[in-house]
Order: C-alpha cells, then sequence, then structure tokens
C-alpha cells in the first residue's frame, strides 16, 4: 500500500487539508506508520498532478487549504478496495533472509540466533498484548464495545486501532511458530546428517539422547 | 522484594526405567511470585504438562523441590499434600470439568465444601467470588446454560475460591474461539493482578503473551525465557528459568 491512497480513503471520507490528514491517517493506523507533513503535502501535490485530487476552494482565515476527491480519484480507490494485496512478490524480510544465510555461515550457532530471536518477539508480543489489554480496558471504560464498533470512547477508532495491534499480534505469533519449526527442522536435519550437527542446536554431540523421544508432557 | 509464592528447584522427573526411561523435566527451576502469571510454552512432548502437574502436587519430583507458600511439598503425606492442594491452589482445565447438575454458584462453593466448610458458608463465598469476577448473573445457571467462555469463567472462579492463591491451568482456551478464549485470559490476567500466583499452559504464543513471563521448554529444559537479563545469564549456564 502506499502513503497515496491511504490520503485518497481519508478524502472519501470528507474535504480535508495536509495536517489533519496527517494526524488522521496516523490515528487510524494507531501509530504505526507515522508520516511527516513534508511527505504528506508531497503526496497531495502528486495527487492533484495526477487528476486524482483537487483543491476544494480558496484557503480558510488561517492559509489551510482544503482538498477532495475527484472522480477519477473515486474510481481508483473503488478499484483499490476490491482488489487484493499483492502477496506474490519474493519476500525482503531481515529475520528471513539472516537465517536462511545463518544455516550455511560458518561459526554461526544458528539455534541461538533462533532462541534469541524467539525471546525478542515473545518479548514483542507481550507488550503488544498489554497495549491491546489497555485498548480494550480503555473501550470497555467508555461504555462502549469496541469490537462492535460503535462509536464512543472505544468507537470506530478504537476499533481501527485494535485492529491494527491485533495485526501485530498475528504476525509476531506467526513468527514465533515459524522459529519453532526452524528449531525442529534444524534437529530433524542434524539427526540426518550428524556432520551438520555442530549449527543444529544446543545438543553439540548431534546425536537425540533417548529421553528427547518422550511423547508425554 | 518479597520471597516467590512458587518455588520449583532444580527439579527433574524421570518416568519408566532402562530403555524405557524418559526424562520428562531436566533440572528445571522456576519461581512465581504473587501477582505474577507465569506460561510455559513448548511443543508436544516438550515437559509442559509435567511441570504443571510437579507444581500443583499431582506428580512428584524424582529429585528437586517444590514449595508452595514456603511449604515444602515432597514431605507432606498424600492426605496433607491433598488438604494443601484443596486450600491453597485450584486448577483450571481445558475441558472446564464444571459439575453438570451443579449450578455455577454450587461448582465454585464445592472445593470449600469438600474442605468442610458448612455450605451455607461455602456458597457466600462462592457468591462473593463470582460477584468479585463479574459473574453473578451466571450464579443459577447450570453448565448446559451457559457458553463455554463463561463455564471456563466460572471454572476461574472455582480454582480461586476462597483463600486459594496459586491457580494453574492447562490450555483453558483450548476448546475456545479466538476472542472468547482472550476474554478468558483476561480474567485470569486479573486475578493475577489482585495477587494471584499463576501458572499457565499454552501452545499458543498470543495466549501465553498475557503472562508476565513465558518459559519455553524443550525436551524437559527450559530453553528460552522473556525474563530480565539475570534470566539470560542462567540460560548459558544451564537451563534455569529463575
Amino acid at each position: 500500500m502506499s502513503v497515496r491512497l491511504g490520503l485518497m480513503a481519508l478524502l472519501a471520507e470528507g474535504d480535508s487539508y495536509g495536517a489533519r490528514l496527517r494526524s488522521d491517517f496516523e490515528e487510524r493506523t494507531g501509530g504505526t506508520w507515522p508520516l511527516n507533513v513534508g511527505q504528506v503535502y508531497t503526496t497531495i501535490e502528486r495527487l492533484v498532478r495526477d487528476g486524482l485530487v483537487e483543491q476544494a476552494g480558496e484557503a480558510d482565515a488561517e492559509g489551510r487549504i482544503s482538498y477532495r476527491l475527484t472522480a477519477a480519484g473515486r474510481a481508483e480507490l473503488d478499484a483499490w478496495w476490491t482488489t487484493p494485496v499483492d502477496r506474490t512478490s519474493t519476500p525482503r524480510d531481515e529475520l528471513t533472509i539472516k537465517l536462511a544465510l545463518a544455516v550455511t555461515a560458518p561459526g554461526v550457532d544458528v539455534a541461538a540466533v533462533v532462541q534469541g530471536q524467539r525471546t525478542a518477539t515473545l518479548r514483542h508480543l507481550r507488550d503488544l498484548t498489554r497495549l491491546k489489554r489497555d485498548a480494550l480496558d480503555r473501550a470497555e471504560g467508555s461504555g462502549e464495545g469496541v469490537r462492535d464498533g460503535a462509536d464512543g470512547g472505544g468507537g470506530e477508532h478504537g476499533l481501527a486501532w485494535l485492529l491494527v495491534l491485533e495485526h501485530l499480534v498475528f504476525a509476531a505469533e506467526a513468527e514465533v511458530r515459524w522459529l519453532d519449526h526452524v528449531e525442529s527442522a534444524l534437529a530433524r536435519h542434524a539427526r540426518r546428517t550428524p556432520a551438520g550437527s555442530r549449527r543444529a542446536g544446543h545438543d553439540s554431540a548431534g546425536e537425540v539422547p533417548a529421553h528427547r523421544e518422550g511423547t508425554h508432557a | 522484594m518479597t520471597a516467590p509464592h512458587v518455588v520449583i528447584s532444580d527439579v527433574t522427573r524421570v518416568h519408566g526405567e532402562a530403555e524405557t526411561r524418559v526424562v520428562a523435566l531436566d533440572h528445571v527451576s522456576l519461581d512465581i511470585h504473587a501477582g505474577e502469571l507465569v506460561a510455559v510454552m513448548g511443543p508436544s512432548g516438550s515437559g509442559k504438562s509435567t511441570l504443571l502437574n510437579v507444581a500443583g502436587g499431582l506428580d512428584r519430583p524424582t529429585s528437586g523441590t517444590v514449595s508452595i507458600g514456603g511449604e515444602e511439598i515432597g514431605g507432606l503425606a498424600p492426605r496433607d499434600l491433598a488438604r494443601l492442594r484443596r486450600r491453597r491452589m485450584g486448577f483450571v482445565f481445558q475441558d472446564y470439568n464444571l459439575i453438570p447438575s451443579l449450578t455455577a454458584a454450587e461448582n465454585v462453593a464445592l472445593p470449600l465444601e469438600l474442605d468442610g466448610v458448612r455450605a451455607r458458608q461455602a456458597r457466600r463465598q462462592a457468591r462473593r467470588t463470582l460477584d468479585l469476577m463479574d459473574l453473578m448473573a451466571l450464579s443459577d445457571r447450570y453448565p448446559d446454560q451457559m457458553s463455554g467462555g463463561q463455564q471456563q469463567r466460572v471454572a476461574i472462579a472455582r480454582a480461586l475460591v476462597g483463600s486459594r492463591r496459586f491457580v494453574l491451568a492447562d490450555e483453558p482456551t483450548g476448546a475456545l474461539d479466538s476472542h472468547t478464549g482472550e476474554d478468558v485470559l483476561r480474567v485470569l490476567r486479573e486475578r493475577c493482578d489482585d495477587g494471584v500466583a499463576g501458572l499457565l499452559v499454552t501452545h499458543e504464543a498470543r495466549h501465553a503473551a498475557w503472562a508476565d513471563r513465558v518459559v519455553f521448554l524443550r525436551d524437559g529444559r527450559v530453553v528460552d525465557s522473556t525474563g530480565g537479563a539475570d534470566v539470560a545469564e542462567d540460560l548459558l549456564t544451564g537451563g534455569s528459568a529463575r
């Protein structure tokens, strides 16, 4: 997604000016995507140039210029809502690349990389959960069910923030699961090829002791 | 800092002998303070449930010690251990385990009655606990008149009725949908915020994230913990989560 489409989505709700677009954008994305004002104005200029946005009247008493979506802008925005986000491009996630390289890099303890990352991701997950709990408590304190999307203290914006948070929670959870998968794949690999065990885990002997194969828990 | 409410010290649990010998827990140490919720994660067979059972006195360690509220439970006679379990701790299971023929309030009162508290007083304490947890509306309902999430919240009330300050939960959200599971964890979290010590076994990181600390078990050993810097040092020196 681009800032461009985000600003167009906000303008579809009503005319607005640069500084307000910026604060609305940040509020709606829970501050996870901070913008600077220059970025907002540059984007608006390009949208105007491309005929997707136009000035809505003269500047107000404080010199602020409001903008509105054009018909072409609305059509492009509608197309965005109905087009799935492209997920086919190759991931360029740092952790993925790091682990892919660590598996073959000499002298790197992959298991330690995995464990260190899992601890960090679990902490991040805990912090996100605290934020989420605060959001839920605030919504309940205001007497509005945040998940109902009712307007009020929690309200629709509270719901938007909660959904952004939950996305981060699910992404962190997926990362923990993947790291766990990496760890067992490494252990399995080490069992098959004892020479590879050097990198494959806490088990420097390369063999899995009998007690590690128990199925109880 | 006050002494931990639960102290699991260098616990090893071995099942079977010779060829069938399985080390379910391998020198595990873990402290839980009052007001703290600790989550245990790990793959199947990593020793999560064994740790919960040992912490709750349902299973005895092969070596090492477990203390609850300053009392070492290894040396207790079975009868004394059973009494300690009834009075000092409560269990929450995946399938709620409420008695179908009893109302929510009667279910919550049951552990007190089993411990010799008069029925009327037990019922009064049960209602107080339900009220504290905003569950009074459910007090006269039977389990089949409640949703899964409601039953699990009542089960948490039952685990904490009276003076019990240690709750052990084994996959308490396993049978619930995502939102309901979360509501149950919030209740557990709130009880811990009020001073209860909690031990939660889960395989979902999203649920473990409600805890103050996550301990990761693999092959009976603690391999990760989200505790402070001293924990990382312990990990380097061999599997302690203290």
